[in-house]
Order: structure tokens, then sequence, then C-alpha cells
């Protein structure tokens, strides 16, 4: 009877933080080769041991919508099931051009450069279908770009709790604090998504921003 | 051998009773042209995220079109400093703006439009 009255008791709280959804969808979204597959990549890895897609130096990898469904994330003893929404990096152009500087050929570049493009129109039509968002930047990256005001201020628009993620602190000029100045009104984290380094601080924001749904 | 450099002005009268979407219309139209745009008041965020989608879906159709270099100033800077505007930006972007300006140019000319706290420098290809 006792453990029926916790157990129901658990249920109330922990179900008020979904208000009826079965699971949370947290997308990733930011400028290209910011880290948004390698952290996408860190949470599957960690919680369901499989990855959402691959990482490369070259800009614009990821160039359409990719997910995982059910991912399970405990932390602290609380429970959420989220589905990941890898998102391609938003850009204002792309140049096939800048490709060939990593040896692709040119036939190869003119593609993933389509490629990108539509994957630009995606990442901004899926922001509708968003719980959550985390916004990933590169920390060695000038965090004063339009692209990024603008990512941020479509998700205000649409009443979508954000946490901001400074990518990338395993380098040396990482600067988290210049993207801490840049967004004072947000949580701001920084991480290594390559080494995984300040997880517990990420998923205790990312717990805190979560109960804003 | 001159370089010939074209900047054109939209006052904000302009696009004032516009439909978002003619006012996206309006700006990509004078930028397939091989020019500058100066906007007087900005774009409200969801306005700025359909003309980075228009721009995209022409990037991927019109031949040696990449796109565009995008930035948003407000122009009380001796106030507020532009590190402070930049905090602002965010919350004027929700209902777009008159009191700035935006620059909006075809990736083909202007190479990158750099903000900092200090300044904003505009880069154009050589």
């Amino acid at each position: 009877m006792v453990i029926k009255i916790i157990t129901n008791f658990f249920k109330r709280i922990f179900g008020s933080l979904f208000k009826g959804k079965e699971e949370l969808s947290i997308g990733f979204y930011g400028p290209p080769n910011a880290g948004k597959t390698s952290l996408a990549n860190r949470l599957c890895k960690d919680w369901t041991g499989e990855e959402i897609g691959s990482v490369s130096k070259i800009p614009h990898e990821t160039r359409s919508v990719q997910f995982k469904e059910k991912v399970e994330i405990e932390f602290k003893g609380k429970k959420l099931t989220f589905k990941l929404i890898d998102t391609p990096g938003i850009a204002t152009k792309i140049d096939y051009e800048d490709f060939l500087k990593f040896g692709i050929k040119k036939k190869q570049a003119q593609q993933r450069a389509k490629e990108a493009t539509q994957g630009v129109i995606e990442a901004i039509k899926w922001l509708d279908d968003m719980d959550v968002v985390v916004v990933v930047l590169d920390a060695l990256e000038n965090p004063y770009s339009q692209v990024n005001i603008t990512i941020i201020g479509n998700l205000v628009a649409r009443k979508i709790p954000v946490l901001v993620v400074a990518n990338k602190i395993d380098l040396g000029k990482a600067d988290v604090k210049k993207v801490e100045s840049a967004f004072p009104e947000y949580e701001v984290v920084g991480i290594s998504a390559k080494y995984g380094k300040n997880m517990e601080e990420f998923y205790e924001s990312l717990f805190k921003i979560s109960k804003k749904v | 051998m001159e370089k010939k450099l074209t900047l054109s002005f939209i006052p904000y009268s302009e696009i004032a009773k516009l439909a978002s979407v003619n006012r996206v219309k309006k700006i990509l139209d004078i930028v397939l042209k091989n020019r500058i745009v100066i906007l007087q008041g900005r774009l409200d965020a969801t306005e700025e995220g359909s003309l980075i989608q228009s721009t995209m879906a022409l990037a991927g159709k019109i031949k040696n079109f990449k796109g565009v270099e995008l930035a948003v100033i407000q122009p009380n800077g001796n106030k507020e400093g532009v590190f402070t505007q930049f905090k602002l930006g965010i919350a004027r972007a929700l209902v777009g703006s008159r009191d700035a300006l935006t620059i909006i140019g075809p990736a083909a000319i202007v190479k990158e439009i750099k903000r900092n706290p200090e300044k904003i420098d505009l880069m154009l290809k050589g």
C-alpha cells in the first residue's frame, strides 16, 4: 500500500514534467561545424550505445535532419525520455568552393553544397516540432553573428526553452565567457562533446530547461 | 580595373505595409541584382528565418548565387554600445524594429560582415 502511494506520488511529479507527453523532442541547432552531431552522438552513445550520425571537419556533414527516438536519460534519480533531433547547420551562404579546400572533388563539392542548402531549409521547418532546443556554438568562434540571433529569436518567438552550449572547451582558445556575455539571458554551459567534458553540468541544465516545457 | 558597388536603400515605409513573404521577396529581388541592401528597420525573427530559407532555395537553383551575408545594426550605439545592442537584438528580433539598419549583401560581393562588441566590419571580395 505504502509502496503504491509512493509510486503514484513520483508518477505525478515526473508526469507533470511532460504535461502528458511521453517523450520530449529536443533539437540540436546552430551554425555548421559547431559540434551538434558530436553532442547528439555523445548523448546517444551514453544512453543507447549507438550514434546518431557521422561527424567531419568538413562543414555541412549533416545535410538532413536525423533523429533517435525513445532515448531515456537518467540524472540524479530523475528520468526523462527524449527524441533527439540533430539538424543541419544553419547558414546564410554555402559555397561549394569552400569544400574544395578539404580535398573534395568539384562535382562532389557541388552536390554537397546543393544538399546543404536543402538541409538549412529543412532545419528551419523543423523548428515548429521542437519542445526544447540546445543551441550548439563553437566556443572558438565569434558568437555575435546574425545567424545566432536569428536562431534564438525564432525559438523565443515560438516559446521554446533554449539551452546554449559553448562547445570545444578542450581547445585552448575556447572562450565560454564571450558566449555567456553574448547571451546573458540564457543558460550557457561550456562542454567538450568530443571528450565528454562537463557533461554533468550539461545534464543538470538540460533537466532544468525541460521542466519549462 | 574599376569595380562598381551598388547600395540600395529601402526606407521602412516601403516595407511597412507589405506581407512578410513580400518583404523577403523585395529584399532578395535586389540582392539577386548583385546589390547590397541597406534596409531601414529590421525583419522580425520569423521573417529572418524565411529570408534564410528563401536564400537557400535560390542558392540551390540559381547558378553562381551562393547566398547572402546579413547583419542588423541598432543605430543608437553611442548610448548602448554594440555589445548591449546584441543583447537587445534578440528581443527586438521578435517584433522587428524601425530604428535598426539591416545590411544584406550577396555572398559573391560581401565576403563577411564581422560583428564584435566594439565594431562592425563589412568585408568585400577583392
